[in-house]
């Protein structure tokens, strides 16, 4: 099993790629993932779906960010 | 300020190198230098005394170097924090000695509570229960020349694979540790482990491995077995022992039984972690024992 680091930044960019393409309103809100189903009630124990709720929200924010950046360079 | 420093204890008229060319005047040149020092630049026609010159020189050259020093400090402290690093190495014989007697045999030891010192953690240096840097990084260095040592013993040894076990078992490492921190996001554990103190954690492990390969070397895979899965339990038992202080509130972590699904995950999260490392020891070390 030769791992080697090149292989690790290559599985980290695949999975934000995976992160990033999934689509809002024909999958995530399907499933019951989307964006406006995530915080449901204050407190001090968000539980993991809400955890798991905010942490794609916030890969596909800062990806949409790199997305416009990149975008305005001719 | 160094100008006078220097002459203030230059009685004897040496300033920061001995002059030896001023025996007679060096007290009064001390003096002068003074008052010299920051006025050299006016006096262009000074140059038979070369002493404030040189002495403006290389007070000016020395605080330059000062300042660049300082420089790189601070760039180099944002990126990799090397205070917090030098809290993880400061270790002795003793500490190392009885932190490896504790990963093969933690059955014993009854306190595993890190002791804190106003706030901050105790150096490892005087204080067992707590994580440190130096056993991993020994231990995987040492794993990769054993490993390259158990390959030679079958010839199938070639420099390139000392650099693919190395690669290998670091990207498992890494792996490891993100997954970890992952993990523990996802279960809002309000806790104080650090990174550096997860990758102390999961490094420990390759004691275990050094253990059993070396086993297996002198005495056959059966030795190889049951020395590894000596290890795998006494690492899993350690594990558990150590983070249940961590990651668990304080009741569950007493030993009482505390009911609600926040408890039974977190209780779950470390016994998973823990599971993870007999894993990895077996994944890491079966091939080089054949």
């Amino acid at each position: 099993m030769a791992f080697t680091l090149y292989t690790l930044i290559q599985t980290a960019i695949l999975c934000t790629n995976a992160i990033a393409v999934l689509h809002e309103e024909r999958f995530l809100s399907k499933i019951g993932w989307g964006v406006d189903q995530g915080v449901g009630g204050f407190g001090d124990d968000p539980g993991v779906k809400a955890q798991v709720l905010n942490l794609i929200r916030s890969v596909r924010t800062v990806m949409r960010v790199f997305n416009s950046v990149e975008k305005s360079f001719p | 300020m160094r100008l006078r420093n220097s002459s203030m204890d230059g009685s004897d008229g040496s300033q920061l190198f001995e002059d030896t060319s001023r025996a007679g005047s060096g007290s009064q040149t001390g003096y002068r230098n003074q008052q010299a020092g920051p006025q050299a630049a006016g006096f262009p026609g000074q140059s038979l005394l070369s002493d404030p010159m040189s002495n403006l020189a290389m007070a000016y050259g020395s605080s330059l170097a000062s300042q660049g020093r300082e420089m790189v400090d601070k760039n180099l402290d944002r990126f990799i924090p090397i205070s917090k690093l030098k809290y993880y190495f400061a270790v002795d014989t003793v500490y190392v000695g009885k932190k490896l007697g504790l990963l093969v045999f933690p059955y014993m030891h009854e306190n595993w509570e890190v002791s804190y010192q106003q706030d901050t953690p105790v150096a490892p240096r005087f204080d067992v229960n707590a994580p440190d840097l130096y056993i991993p990084a020994m231990g995987f260095i040492t794993y990769v020349l054993v490993a390259g040592l158990a390959l030679g013993t079958q010839n199938r040894f070639s420099p390139e694979l000392l650099g693919v076990q190395a690669s290998s078992a670091l990207v498992w490492l890494i792996m490891e540790v993100l997954a970890v921190l992952l993990s523990l996001y996802l279960v809002t554990v309000n806790t104080d482990l650090t990174t550096i103190d997860l990758l102390a954690f999961s490094g420990y492990k390759y004691v275990g491995m050094i253990v059993g390969v070396v086993a297996g070397l002198l005495f056959g895979k059966p030795a190889y077995y049951l020395s590894l899965l000596w290890c795998c339990v006494a690492i899993f038992v350690f594990m558990i022992r150590t983070l249940r202080l961590k990651l668990l509130s304080e009741a569950a972590a007493e030993g009482r039984l505390v009911r609600g699904a926040r408890n039974q995950l977190r209780m779950y999260l470390t016994m998973s972690i823990a599971a993870a490392q007999p894993i990895f020891m077996y994944w890491l070390t079966y091939h080089l024992i054949r």
